[in-house]
């Protein structure tokens, strides 16, 4: 049985590992190196490095430390921020980031989606989207990395995601912006109305605070990865212990 | 001797040369055909597509000299893939190295989400060597949207609304679907056996 993924995120800013609430007000949480070892020794199934700098800056991620990571780290991980082109998303492939994920300039330019695909396939290319529910609808947004710079971009959540499956993407990270760092539980109604038409991956994010969390999301959004980020950065959930109560709840875990 | 990953110019090499120097050994990278003759083990990594991966090779010609290696020679995901005779990719059939009998095309899923994403478990059905200390129910990272179905090749299954081929082995040639260098200690296991097997 393939076993549902437990994926710490580590959002990057300046080479640090940082954490804002709703994508505010960032605090500094560790080392990258030191944090991804320390969450690989933990049986994290995944890794995610987002860094939240780079759309918003013009900047891009640099393939010196997803090198460091990849010749360190015998777990997949995945690369994103700031990659608007073939070049620069094989510049992280090749310094061994195992997937990419891609949001504002996708948005952006949507047939970025289908150049990524066709140079190195619908296996590692994973398209984020943060959404952010506004009376019952669930709007997009984009360059969420700075508050200031946030952009409506006139979509709703479904149609896009729908969009991008069609352009080939293989994987959808699902931020549900409500949720994002107030660990009150993900948004299970949201997850859910995107899974019965996502026949992709699909990866909840925003909202984990407590073990019954990922229990419910696996159980009633049916999704294959939860990803968080503060409460294993803060050690709130130790991942052996979240997976060890995973698994005895009769949820496919690797331990 | 060395071994040496075989530099089809279009694969995520340093993530599987990592995994090796984490076991203590040093690959070479090459498309040179004195390099690939006088190696003492193979490695046909893969990432992408079949098309443009085949393509590399016959760019390359490096086709007959895969084709005639004596050493152990390992294929990963796209590698393994590119050992059988045809592979289908976009409704188009195109030929591979035809080293190991077999087809191979898109997974049927059934109902569940494509590609076959994560870790999976694994299940040998015969020995080899390869699989020295892996047991039945042991997870492996597993990322492809295509596979081959069991054959008298497969060393091991893995099942995703259908069973596939994780690992398969003719004579010298072996592959895995899988990917040991992204599989935790399993996967290291898996390494190491591979680099036992030319010592």
């Amino acid at each position: 049985m393939l076993a549902k993924r437990i994926i710490p995120c580590l959002d990057v800013r300046d080479g640090r590992v940082v954490k804002g609430v709703q994508f505010r007000n960032h605090e500094d949480v560790g080392d990258i190196l030191e944090l991804a070892m320390r969450y690989r020794d933990e049986g994290a199934d995944e890794l995610v490095f987002y860094d939240i700098t780079a759309s918003v800056d013009d900047r891009t991620v640099s393939p010196e430390w997803i090198s460091l990571i990849s010749s360190e780290i015998d777990i997949p991980f995945c690369v994103a921020g700031g990659i608007n082109s073939v070049a620069a998303a094989g510049a992280r492939l090749s310094a061994g980031a195992d997937k990419i994920s891609v949001n504002s300039p996708a948005l952006a330019r949507p047939e970025l989606i289908d150049d990524l695909v066709g140079a190195f396939g619908t296996q590692c290319i994973v398209i984020g989207i943060d959404s952010f529910q506004d009376d019952d609808v669930y709007r997009v947004k984009s360059h969420t990395g700075d508050p200031d710079k946030m952009r409506e971009t006139g979509r709703e959540m479904l149609d896009w995601a729908r969009e991008v499956i069609e352009r080939g993407a293989g994987e959808i990270v699902l931020n549900c912006m409500n949720q994002d760092g107030v660990r009150k539980g993900y948004d299970i109604p949201q997850l859910k109305a995107l899974r019965t038409q996502c026949t992709v991956p699909l990866i909840a994010s925003g909202g984990a605070g407590e073990v019954s969390h990922f229990k419910d999301v696996f159980e009633q959004a049916g999704v294959d990865g939860a990803l968080a980020a503060s409460v294993f950065h803060k050690s709130i959930i130790a991942i052996p212990d979240l997976k060890q109560s995973l698994k005895n709840s009769g949820i496919e875990i690797k331990l | 001797m060395d071994l040496v990953i075989i530099d089809t110019g279009c694969a995520n090499l340093s993530s599987v040369k990592f995994a090796f120097e984490r076991l203590g050994v040093v690959p070479v990278i090459s498309d040179d055909f004195g390099v690939i003759r006088r190696a003492g083990s193979l490695v046909l990594p893969g990432v992408g597509a079949a098309p443009y991966a085949m393509d590399n090779i016959k760019a390359k010609n490096l086709g007959s000299i895969i084709k005639t290696a004596k050493q152990p020679l390992l294929g990963i995901c796209l590698g393994m893939q590119l050992l059988f005779e045809t592979l289908e990719e976009g409704g188009k059939i195109i030929k591979g190295l035809g080293l190991i009998p077999g087809h191979v095309g898109p997974l049927d899923t059934r109902d569940l989400p494509s590609p076959h994403m994560g870790w999976n478990q694994l299940h040998p059905l015969s020995d080899f060597a390869l699989m020295n200390g892996v047991d039945s129910g042991d997870y492996a990272y597993f990322v492809h949207s295509y596979g081959a179905p069991l054959s008298e090749f497969t060393v091991a299954a893995c099942h995703y609304g259908n069973p596939f081929t994780a690992v398969v082995r003719k004579d010298n040639v072996m592959g895995c679907q899988f990917h040991p260098e992204r599989s935790s200690k399993v996967g290291a296991q898996i390494l190491k056996n591979f680099l036992d097997l030319s010592a």
